[in-house]
């Protein structure tokens, strides 16, 4: 019987691949000199930041100062530290190999392309907005040479790619900590991306963070970080969440807080279709009905003045109720005759009641049809929301920060997001989600290991469909008015079907942080790209098609194990082999 | 191989657990399978064999609720099986997939876990509540995963995708799988295609376990010495009917079964392959070959029984 070792288990394997070992042998220039290219390079543009880079005040950010850095600068300087603690392990210095687990020239390739990438996009936007290479001081220069160095130096060096070592062991505290890091890294970098002020910064920003990101990908740093984050779920739920209310707490103004309301609102509904989608893959193209339907049914019985029902006032958990009631019974009506389709065809049917929710509601105002939702106008004056005496309409102050509408509406919007976390994390790690991924893998075989594929393709359907609701409940409120377009099929700006299901495909169907970055890229590349107006579907379009070509699997691709998991279990079962094979080749000898 | 020795205790089996009377299948015009019975017995392993498109797969179909059989009754343990494959599933009727059909993004563990679907009933609820129940279940469901698969000797692919197993070890999972849901009857199509006759040697020991764990097995299989080693009863369908069914001796002397495999001797249909021009030194050439079959096929038996 031959016996495959999995290719994880390839990890005592020496460092270098055959490809390395070519690359070597071509006559290049002397890895030290390529090294120090690099390393002059980082330190040169970190000096550059602190100079000017023109001389009028005019290019938004000012970058006309000299002794610290400003605008678009400060992305320079930060790349530039990374690449110089990415020479670390370069130059084999303790205590920070861990930065290049895979090899260390692909992290500096990486950063040195955003690096140059961020700056001279932003040194070539002076030259264009303020017309002429006249706008130019020496800092300019020396920026433009300076990060152009490593860029030379890392793609003179050969190629060191090979396969991560084996973690070393940390206690669960330092893992905990490094995870809380992290995150809170990562939601500096994403608070500084939402809170942009002008489309360079963003553009600069989103040049540097791609490419860094690329880079710490290729040195496995990242996969190294997802290994730990699958290892610590519960410290990875409190870390995210830690850092998730420390943004709120950043913010001065309730300006950037809306962003990340209507981010927040995006990606829960998100996690709501990944199950439909990512678990259950039954195609859905019209689940922002459910989000409607949510919303509609809190609104009516909220009393928002314009409702038909402004007697009737609810409570906020029997908004909650209703909402999600009404959103479930939806799904099992729209459920129950479609899913006996499959594939393309469901596609199509829940595409088709996807828009008839949108006409119904928008004929239901007592002329068309009978009076319910008051037609296009929708039901505004939706009520802010109050909770044991804490009014999100106004201005609080929590713990010395002032908290605006939308900084409260945060708070609640992150506590429903754990909600669903929680249960979509539960039920993807039970029976039903094991039935659902058997479902999406092969329905025949799950139905012959005994799986009712109808039923559990309607729980589905059902489960998705209120978590929508439930998100619709709170978004009525946040946005005081319910109206048939918030609603459509597809549109300019989330949240509507088409950027649902393309938050998850994108971000990484199965997965729980997938939709959630897919759902914040979406959200925020259209918000900061506004002068692209109607073009931006069609880049929108084009980033799908680059993305399915490049990494269909998505940003975040589904692991059902992590890696040290699997090597621990390889290790143990060799050697189990190689005992179990002794007496196997005696008799046969 | 000693195990030989059981061959032709079929008879003295006590209770039935299939008994299929009179399936038929027809699509249309075709008859793919016509009026079949068999019977499978407690502990007993029947092979079902027959030239390529005889129906074998179909009628497995039909056993488990994949294909509602046109007539006839198939009853598991006295009673009429259900006409969908997760109620026949939950009876007790478990079977593999003739090209494998495995959860290929799930891990081994998963897989197996899924095959135990239908003996837990934890719901939504309880999934995302955990309570003792629900942990319990669950752990019980990942022991008897883990047990299936030390029992098929894959357990140390416990956490591999399926679709990273090597071939055989898929095969493998796709018996312990079958088995996650306690059946009283497996239904195995062709569970050693594209092995190697070392590991098809091995599968026959592990019918052979599975059989010593109280079940019976249903075997479809092209690989007559795996079928004549392994079974107590084989019976041959040919285009959708029963030719034969008896003990592997029976079925292998019969002429029937050479004829249906390797075609009919040169008088029965000389006048046709005039008419087309054909040779008959061609169909003698095939007589020639039944004979050396089963010459053939008795002797590798002996070569198999030592």
């Amino acid at each position: 019987m031959t016996e495959q070792v999995p290719e994880w288990g390839a990890s005592d394997q020496p460092p270098q691949t055959p490809l390395a070992a070519r690359q070597e042998e071509a006559p290049t220039v002397n890895p030290a000199v390529a090294k120090a290219l690099v390393a002059v390079g980082a330190f040169a543009s970190l000096v550059s930041t602190f100079l000017a880079w023109t001389w009028t005040s005019s290019f938004p950010g000012d970058l006309s100062v000299t002794g610290y850095p400003g605008g678009n600068q400060v992305i320079t300087l930060t790349v530039s530290v990374l690449l110089i603690l990415a020479l670390g392990p370069a130059y084999g210095v303790p205590g920070l190999r861990w930065l290049a687990p895979r090899g260390y020239v692909w992290l500096l390739r990486g950063l040195a392309l955003a690096n140059l990438a961020s700056t001279w996009y932003i040194l070539l936007a002076v030259v264009i907005e303020l017309n002429g290479l006249a706008n130019w001081v020496s800092g300019s220069w020396v920026a433009l040479i300076a990060t152009a160095l490593p860029v030379v130096g890392s793609f003179l060096l050969p190629d060191d790619h090979h396969d991560a070592a084996r973690a070393r062991p940390m206690p669960r505290w330092i893992q905990a900590a490094v995870i809380l890091v992290a995150i809170i890294i990562a939601m500096f970098v994403a608070d500084y991306g939402i809170t942009t002020g002008f489309t360079e910064q963003f553009i600069g920003f989103a040049l540097a963070v791609g490419f860094a990101a690329w880079g710490l990908n290729s040195s496995g740093v990242l996969s190294r970080l997802t290994g730990l984050t699958a290892q610590n779920r519960v410290a990875t739920s409190v870390a995210a969440f830690v850092a998730a209310l420390l943004f709120v707490f950043l913010q001065t103004s309730d300006q950037y807080n809306t962003i990340a309301d209507d981010i927040l609102i995006f990606a829960t509904v998100a996690l709501g279709l990944n199950i439909v989608v990512g678990l259950a893959g039954l195609l859905d193209l019209g689940y922002v009905a459910f989000l409607g339907v949510g919303a509609y049914s809190a609104a009516l019985v909220s009393g928002a003045i314009s409702s038909r029902y402004a007697h009737t006032v609810l409570p906020f958990w029997g908004q909650i109720l209703i909402g999600v009631s009404v959103s479930i019974i939806a799904g099992v009506i729209i459920g129950a005759p479609t899913l006996r389709l499959r594939g393309d065809y469901l596609a199509i049917v829940t595409l088709g009641f996807g828009e008839i929710f949108r006409i119904v509601v928008n004929n239901l105002n007592g002329q068309s049809g009978p009076d319910l939702t008051n037609g296009p106008e929708g039901v505004y004056g939706v009520p802010d929301l109050k909770l044991f005496g804490y009014d999100f309409g106004a201005s609080h102050q929590l713990f010395g920060v002032t908290f605006g509408k939308f900084g409260n509406y945060y708070l609640l919007l992150l506590v429903a997001m754990a909600i669903v976390v929680f249960i979509f994390a539960r039920v993807n790690d039970s029976r039903i989600g094991r039935a659902w991924v058997a479902i999406r893998e092969d329905e025949t075989a799950a139905g012959a290991m005994g799986i009712h594929g109808y039923r559990f393709k309607l729980l589905a359907f059902g489960l998705g469909a209120a978590l929508a609701g439930f998100a619709g409940t709170i978004n009525a409120h946040l946005l005081n008015t319910v109206t048939p377009d918030q609603y459509l099929f597809s549109a300019s700006a989330p949240p509507n079907s088409a950027f649902l299901l393309a938050a998850v495909v994108l971000g990484g169907m199965g997965t729980i942080t997938g939709p959630l970055l897919g759902a914040a890229l979406l959200y925020l590349v259209p918000a900061k790209f506004e002068f692209f107006q109607n073009k931006q579907l069609l880049l929108f379009g084009l980033a799908l098609i680059l993305m399915m070509r490049f990494r269909p699997e998505g940003l975040v691709p589904n692991k059902r194990r992590q890696l040290e998991f699997h090597q621990e279990e390889v290790a143990e079962a060799e050697a189990h082999q190689v005992v179990e094979a002794q007496p196997e080749a005696e008799a046969v000898a | 191989m000693t195990t030989m020795t059981t061959t032709g205790t079929a008879d003295t089996v006590g209770t039935t657990v299939l008994e299929a009377r009179g399936v038929t299948m027809r699509f249309g015009g075709l008859t793919a399978v016509d009026s079949v019975d068999l019977t499978v017995g407690d502990r007993e392993i029947v092979g079902l064999i027959g030239p390529n498109g005889a129906g074998k797969t179909t009628f497995f179909n039909c056993l488990t609720g994949l294909y509602v059989p046109t007539s006839g009754e198939v009853r598991y343990k006295g009673a009429v099986l259900p006409s969908k494959p997760y109620r026949v599933t939950q009876a007790g009727i478990a079977r593999t997939f003739q090209n494998i059909r495995l959860f290929a993004n799930m891990t081994v563990l998963e897989n197996v876990m899924v095959g135990r679907h239908c003996r837990s009933k934890e719901g939504l609820f309880s999934a995302i509540g955990r309570g003792p129940r629900y942990r319990a279940a669950e752990r019980e469901a990942r022991e008897n995963a883990r047990e299936l698969l030390d029992f098929l000797g894959i357990g140390r692919h416990a956490g591999t995708l399926a679709r990273n197993l090597p071939y055989g070890d898929q095969r493998k999972l796709e018996i312990a799988r079958a088995m996650a849901s306690d059946p009283g009857l497996l239904l195995l199509d062709e569970p050693t295609a594209g092995m190697n006759p070392q590991e098809t040697r091995a599968t026959q020991e592990v019918v052979f376990k599975i059989r010593e764990r109280g079940l019976a097995v249903v075997v479809i299989e092209h690989d007559m010495r795996f079928i004549f080693g392994l079974c107590d009863r084989v019976a041959v369908l040919v285009q959708g009917r029963k030719l034969v069914e008896g003990t592997p001796e029976v079925v292998r002397a019969d002429e029937r079964v050479i004829a249906a495999y390797l075609g009919t001797p040169y008088e029965e249909d000389a006048p046709v392959r005039d008419a087309v021009g054909g040779s008959v030194g061609a169909a003698g050439d095939g007589s020639d070959d039944g004979s050396a079959a089963t010459v053939r096929a008795a002797g590798e038996d002996e070569g198999t029984a030592s």
